[in-house]
């Protein structure tokens, strides 16, 4: 996916302003909180679950190297074929090659966002193959040529009638609007897919290094589909995906649909190790999985590895009031909220999204959320560091912070120059109370009012409370 | 230097390991980790009294419906009878260890093969049910056909009670106890398929199966 962070503000101003988006956006507010919220509380030590599992993924994080390679020698002893892409290009490189390779026509896909990250599906069909996204999410998006807005619900931003309209012009059949239906419409439009791909690729929600195994974790049965009838398989994932044991993966999986959907387990838990066995009916018989890097070292070692924890269930955006407003399109890269403000500057270049790790309120909703634990408000400061120690901001917000850093080194000035600074204050409040506009800083002001201080600072108040008594 | 080179020397590097692969002590470090897999914390429900009452409990939440029969005889008087309050066909491709089973008294047409596309019902064993979940797992082998519990819009799986199990992490140890490794495809299936993709509204009923029935035999 084309990096668009660099626009966010004014795409973020464009998604307030639609009404549509901000209707189909309230309708999901909520559902996955509470939903969410509900699964937790009936699981009883959630807390110890989260602990157990940030621990469990620091420890992988910590021996990377020899979990890969200990994933890589256990796939290929089962007959898997292991490649290693540096970058998206690499990867698409290898797997287009598979295609070409082999004669592949048609590859079916469940849903990856790796494979958003790399742009897959744009170099497949570049090279002549057809790509059928089967997700029922991903493949509205495919009709209606747009990215996914929601790392697990990647349609959240449309209506069932906008729906209703892709489908009536791709299918020819009368439109309809019930969703159940709709859903049923696309069954059998992607039925003939399913059977006629020669190629199925996948992501992977975990890679097991123990087993060589990868496995996705699903409602809808096509990542069955796609992983089982094609003749080949192949996986796409990143490298931080890798665990020690099927037992970790028990784990995890207790966390993963609960935080993403309230869901106590996804109705299959799909796990595939090598080609098929000797006289099987089904599986592949080839099968390719493609380690992908494309950024995620640059998170390794340094202050800002506890993100790679992530084990993307969308908790964070959905409790996040910044994404709940405004969707995910206008985040300007394939992960949106608070996980993609802190993944997206580092893949992409922090000088191509500096506005995503300021789109925070910091209100923190998210760390609670997180299954993992990832302190992501901490880790988006820790980006702004980095922006305001690089010279990234812009000289008035620098000017400022420097201008404020000098007066409150020098208690004498700055007692006088805030005692003004709230006398001015409550004269420019209109008769609300309320300071609608403020010279030189309509950035701030021009989405937002802000109280007018009473007139007197904390050090007068608290001057008069110690005089009493 | 390859692709693989270059990430794993980049890992080493930034974590301030020597060398560009893991060393014998590295990988000696994660092979014991391995060899012994840990469970984490568990729900106190992933244990209960009766595994039974807690699988079927699970299995009305995600929507499998349930029968138990007195002996295996009984499957086929109990998959004539699903299918026929379900209003479906009395036709089923089944996995061929329910092939020496009296199909025809029950009065079900049973043909013993993989699924294929225009098939309605399968019937399937499974490896192992975990109650804490409401979950069957099912192993690929060839007289295993995974497409069987896929393709078709309902499916039939017979749980035997002795292969009741608490938690995913039992259905693993199990495994491995019992076939060394995963064979190609572990598929653990929890009720009906499903989406809510649209509006995030459920519907029962997105790529695999609208049914799961599962039948408790001894
Ligand atoms: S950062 Fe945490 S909450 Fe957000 S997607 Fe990743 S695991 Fe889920």
């Amino acid at each position: 996916m084309q990096v668009q962070s660099m626009f966010f503000k004014r795409r973020a101003s464009e998604k307030l302003a639609d009404g549509l988006l901000q209707a189909n956006m309230r309708k999901a507010k909520g559902k996955f909180v509470d939903a969410r919220a509900k699964a937790v509380l009936e699981f009883g030590n959630w807390e110890p679950l989260r602990d157990y599992a940030a621990k469990l993924r620091d420890a992988a994080l910590a021996d990377l190297d020899a979990y890969l390679v200990e994933f890589e020698r256990n796939a290929t002893r089962r007959g898997s074929v292991v490649h290693w892409a540096e970058t998206a290009e690499e990867a698409c490189a290898i797997i287009v090659k598979i295609a070409q390779d082999n004669g592949v026509r048609k590859v079916t896909k469940s849903k990856s966002m790796v494979s958003e990250e790399v742009n897959l599906n744009e170099r497949l069909e570049a090279a002549g193959v057809q790509v059928v996204e089967t997700d029922l999410g991903e493949y509205i998006l495919q009709l209606a040529h747009e990215p996914p807005s929601h790392i697990v619900a990647p349609a959240i931003h449309k209506s069932k009638e906008q729906v209703a309209d892709l489908f009536t012009e791709a299918h020819g059949k009368p439109r309809i609007t019930q969703i159940d239906a709709l859903t049923r419409e696309a069954r059998e439009q992607l039925r003939e897919h399913f059977l006629s791909a020669d190629m199925g690729i996948s992501g992977s929600n975990f890679l097991v290094a123990e087993t060589g195994t990868t496995l996705t974790v699903t409602n809808e049965g096509n990542a069955d589909l796609v992983t089982t009838i094609p003749r080949i398989h192949c996986v796409i994932a990143g490298i931080e995906k890798v665990i020690p044991t099927l037992e970790d993966f028990a784990c995890l999986v207790r966390l993963l649909p609960r935080s993403a959907i309230g869901q106590s387990i996804t109705n299959y838990l799909t796990l595939t190790t090598g080609v098929k066995g000797p006289g099987d009916a089904d599986g592949p018989e080839q099968m390719h999985i493609v380690l992908v890097d494309a950024g995620r070292t640059k998170f390794v070692g340094t202050d800002l590895q506890e993100m790679l924890r992530c084990i993307r269930c969308g908790a964070c955006m959905n409790h996040c009031p910044v994404y709940q407003n405004i969707g995910g399109h206008a985040y300007g890269w394939v992960y949106p909220g608070p996980m993609g403000s802190v993944l997206t500057p580092v893949y992409v270049g922090i000088e191509n999204a500096g506005d995503l790790p300021n789109a925070a309120t910091f209100c923190g909703e998210c760390a609670v959320a997180c299954p993992v634990k990832i302190p992501l408000p901490d880790l988006m400061r820790k980006l702004r560091e980095r922006q305001f120690d690089g010279h990234l901001r812009p000289w008035s917000e620098r000017v400022g912070l420097h201008a404020w850093g000098w007066l409150a080194m020098r208690p004498g000035l700055y007692a006088f120059a805030t005692g003004w600074a709230a006398r001015i204050g409550s004269w420019l409040g209109g008769r609300d109370g309320l300071i609608h506009s403020l010279p030189g800083l309509d950035g701030w002001t021009k989405g937002r009012d802000m109280p007018a201080p009473s007139g007197r600072t904390f050090r007068d108040l608290y001057r008069e409370r110690q005089g009493k008594r | 230097m390859s692709a693989r080179e270059n990430i794993l020397a980049r890992i080493r590097g930034a974590q301030g390991k020597p060398g560009g692969e893991p060393t014998a002590a590295d990988l000696g470090r994660v092979r014991a980790v391995m060899a012994n897999p840990v469970n984490g914390p568990q729900p106190a429900f992933a244990h209960p009294p009766d595994l039974l009452v807690q699988f079927l409990k699970e299995c009305d939440r995600v929507g499998t419906t349930h029968a138990q029969v007195a002996s295996e005889a009984d499957i086929p008087r109990e998959v004539a009878r699903y299918l026929a309050a379900a209003g479906l066909e009395a036709r089923i491709v089944a996995w061929p260890a329910f092939a020496h089973l009296d199909w025809a008294s029950a009065g079900v047409t049973f043909e013993s093969r993989p699924a294929r596309r225009d098939d309605r019902t399968g019937l399937t064993g499974c490896t192992c049910a975990v109650a804490e979940t409401g979950t069957t797992l099912l192993l690929s082998s060839p007289d295993q056909p995974k497409v069987t519990a896929l393709l078709p819009e309902t499916h039939v799986c017979v749980v035997r009670k002795s292969r009741l199990l608490g938690t995913l992490e039992e259905a693993f140890a199990l495994v491995r106890r019992e076939q060394g490794e995963l064979p190609r495809s572990a598929f653990f299936v929890s009720g009906p398929s499903r989406t809510a993709d649209i509006e995030q509204t459920m519907v029962i009923g997105a790529h695999g199966p609208y049914r799961v029935h599962v039948i408790i035999a001894p």
